[in-house]
């Protein structure tokens, strides 16, 4: 996507002879946002606890993973995506379109053992359409996801209207607001955590994730390199559409209301934890584990404040300046480092 | 072809089994029994119960910094000044449908007594309204009801047969009870305005002071502020005798104001309806409109706040047929279903429209 990153961390890995050439640095500097960040959500962890006895309860923590699970579950094909330099904003419209397509079958009489898998289905085909118009058709992915952003959403009210369709079976909306045995440990937990180790592994330890690293940073490069960026990013486009609408079912059933308007928003929350975890939204660098480590920080940032009794504004401005921060601080240290190095250059000179 | 093939083999199959599962027993709608929680209304009540010192209610609107809802709690803070109680109020900043959900956590973290809640959404707040209730919080809703089973009372502002009665009879007394009517309505498949709008038809067909009462139209528009202006020109233009508009919306109403004060029906054309006291005030002060009906807002906070109080202070348990003091607004009845209504809609007119400020 930009020009100016081709020194991204895959070439940094791959040379690491110890001296600190720039790659090096850059390396360090990337891992150190990473670490900064599961630092602070450490640390915001353990004080909010200390602070207020109502945080670290088991009940709070249930509620916790509950409201972080949606934004934690899209982050991680997100993260592939920003990675590969492009962005998918039609996340919510799909999770908000099959919510509905949900409802819609349900009311319809089909079996919930059924409706799922179709609701999958369908996000991996609206994931099918913006993979089309990004990867086939090379048209500039924020635009065309801004584009389904509307057209998914709109589609979602055709399917339900403003009604709300709630009677799902019981004893799968229990499962997903309920925990394991009598634990404090949600049931959705589970598959959370087995879900951020396949991305991990499969982005950090695979020749797939190095191929999603090398498209980032520069899809030419990967191109004479014999990775076929275009259908790469199709087959990312899908899964995250699927993943979504996963996301869009698992919602349904946690608040028992199947509506249109689902979600709406969401978007913005899974990008912005995607940023904060150190990924560049110029594509090429970031790790998952900061994603992740964001996406925690955050909900907990809110659910900590909300406790507290601070306000939704004060809320939303401390959201936004961390965000602030995170695209900012990276681009300032880089800076500094490089006229660092240029005067150590000229004085060695 | 091969690559159609690899992709579209797995689709169908997903789709045939899934229709498959539907057609010989999966769960669906049919097959799914969901018994409700059923009536939680427990243990006794010690109508002569004190209402407790210090107790927590916090007041969980749809929305924040709404005008309407802003009224609505502001009454339920007075209220918990009054018996001593400490009032908190939070909510979300949009209206969506889950977005009340997390604060019910925080809520129930937070060991409150009550919870007033006007729902944004009647079933996705339920599950965790339900686990404050078995935390031993008491959950009252107002304005917007959750699902039966997850709270312990409804505050209504106003049942449908009474809104409906407050209408015909506000008409007929200003024409007279002689004339041609027409309805200005929001939208053709508004819930609420249909069934004000059918029991106002019902009440002018049963009741003999009605029988001289003919409605000869009814219009829609919209809740759009420029389409109720028209359809108020076009109603009179079509019905030259025409003697009352009753618009129950509150946008139709002052629309309909705007177009009768600055023409020749201007004290000629009854108008009435529902509307909200700011924005009648002028046609009220310059003669348009003699008087219209709404509840008050405030008095919906203030009852809220004393049902939870009294249901925290084992007063009443919710279930039908227990009483309640409600400070100024005086003694109260739990109907079916744990609803609770407010009254008959708050009449407005020159004398009165003063003492209020929504």
């Amino acid at each position: 996507m930009s020009t100016d990153t081709i020194e991204p961390a895959t070439i940094a890995q791959s040379d690491s002879d110890g001296r600190t050439s720039t790659a090096g640095r850059i390396r360090e500097l990337l891992a150190g946002w990473d670490s900064a960040i599961i630092a602070i959500t450490v640390v915001v962890l353990v004080v909010a606890s200390v602070t207020n006895p109502d945080f670290g309860s088991s009940r709070n923590f249930t509620f916790l993973v509950l409201d972080l699970a949606p934004i934690f579950l899209i982050a991680l094909p997100m993260t592939f995506i920003i990675i590969t330099g492009e962005i998918d904003l039609s996340v919510a419209s799909v999770l908000g379109l099959s919510g509905a397509a949900m409802g819609w079958m349900w009311n319809n009489g089909f079996a919930i053992e059924a409706i799922i898998p179709m609701c999958i289905l369908l996000g991996c085909v609206l994931g099918a359409l913006n993979g089309f118009l990004v990867a086939k058709l090379g048209l500039p992915s924020l635009a065309v996801t801004i584009g389904t952003l509307a057209l998914f959403r709109g589609l979602a009210f055709v399917l339900l209207g403003d009604q709300a369709v709630s009677n799902f079976p019981r004893a799968y909306t229990s499962w997903v607001t309920g925990t394991v045995g009598g634990t404090a440990i949600p049931n959705l937990a589970i598959p959370l955590v087995v879900a951020a180790v396949v991305f991990a592994v499969i982005l950090q330890a695979t020749p797939l994730g190095r191929d999603i690293y090398a498209t980032g940073a520069s899809d030419t490069a990967a191109r004479f390199a014999g990775i076929d960026g275009a259908r790469l990013k199709f087959w990312l486009y899908v899964v995250c559409g699927a993943v979504a609408a996963l996301a869009g079912v698992l919602w349904s059933l946690r608040y028992s209301s199947a509506r249109a308007d689902n979600g709406s928003g969401l978007e913005l929350a899974v990008v912005a934890a995607v940023l904060l975890g150190g990924v560049s939204i110029f594509g090429g660098k970031g790790r998952l584990a900061g994603v992740l480590a964001a996406v925690v920080l955050l909900a907990t940032l809110q659910n900590a404040l909300r406790l507290e009794d601070i306000s939704n504004e004060a809320l939303t401005i401390v959201t936004g300046v961390l965000l602030i921060v995170a695209v900012l601080l990276p681009n300032l240290l880089k800076t500094v480092r490089t006229s660092a190095q240029r005067r150590k250059l000229q004085n060695t000179n | 072809m091969t690559r159609f093939r690899r992709t579209f083999v797995p689709l169908a199959g997903i789709v045939a089994v899934s229709i498959g599962l539907t057609a010989c027993g999966g769960t669906t709608q049919d097959s799914a029994s969901n018994s409700g929680g059923g009536d939680r209304a427990t243990g006794t009540a010690n109508p002569d119960a004190p209402i407790q010192d210090g107790l927590q209610i916090a007041f969980l609107p749809k929305q924040l910094n709404n005008p309407y809802s802003d009224i609505e709690v502001g009454g339920g803070k007075t209220a918990v000044e009054e018996f001593g109680g400490e009032y908190k109020l939070v909510g979300p900043n949009d209206a969506s449908a889950s977005s009340q959900v997390s604060y019910i956590n925080t809520l129930i973290q937070q060991g409150q007594n009550v919870i007033n809640i006007a729902a944004n959404d009647p079933n996705a707040v339920c599950p965790s309204l339900n686990q404050a209730r078995d935390a031993g919080i008491k959950v009252v809703t107002f304005d917007s009801d959750a699902a039966e089973d997850c709270r312990d009372l409804f505050i209504n502002q106003a049942t449908t047969q009474g809104v409906g009665e407050t209408l015909a009879k506000m008409t007929s007394e200003q024409i007279g009870g002689t004339g041609k009517i027409a309805v200005l309505s929001a939208t053709p498949n508004a819930t609420n305005q249909n069934a004000w709008i059918e029991v106002l038809k019902a009440e002018l067909a049963s009741k003999p002071e009605y029988r001289n009462i003919e409605l000869v139209a009814t219009v829609y528009g919209n809740d759009d502020d420029q389409k109720s202006f028209q359809e108020t020109q076009g109603l009179l233009q079509t019905y030259p005798d025409l003697k009352a508009i009753v618009s129950p919306t509150t946008v139709g109403i002052a629309a309909a104001a705007r177009y009768i004060s600055s023409s020749s029906y201007k004290g000629n054309v009854v108008l009435t309806g529902l509307g909200t006291p700011n924005q009648m005030r002028e046609y009220v002060k310059n003669g348009t409109v003699k008087e219209f009906a709404l509840w008050d807002p405030t008095n919906i906070g203030y009852l809220s706040a004393y049902a939870g109080a009294a249901l925290a202070s084992g007063q009443i348990t919710g279930a039908e047929g227990q009483k309640f003091t409600a400070g100024k607004l005086g003694e109260y009845t739990i109907g079916a279903g744990g609803e609770v209504v407010l009254g008959p809609p708050t009449v407005f007119d020159a004398n009165t429209i003063d003492q209020y400020n929504f």
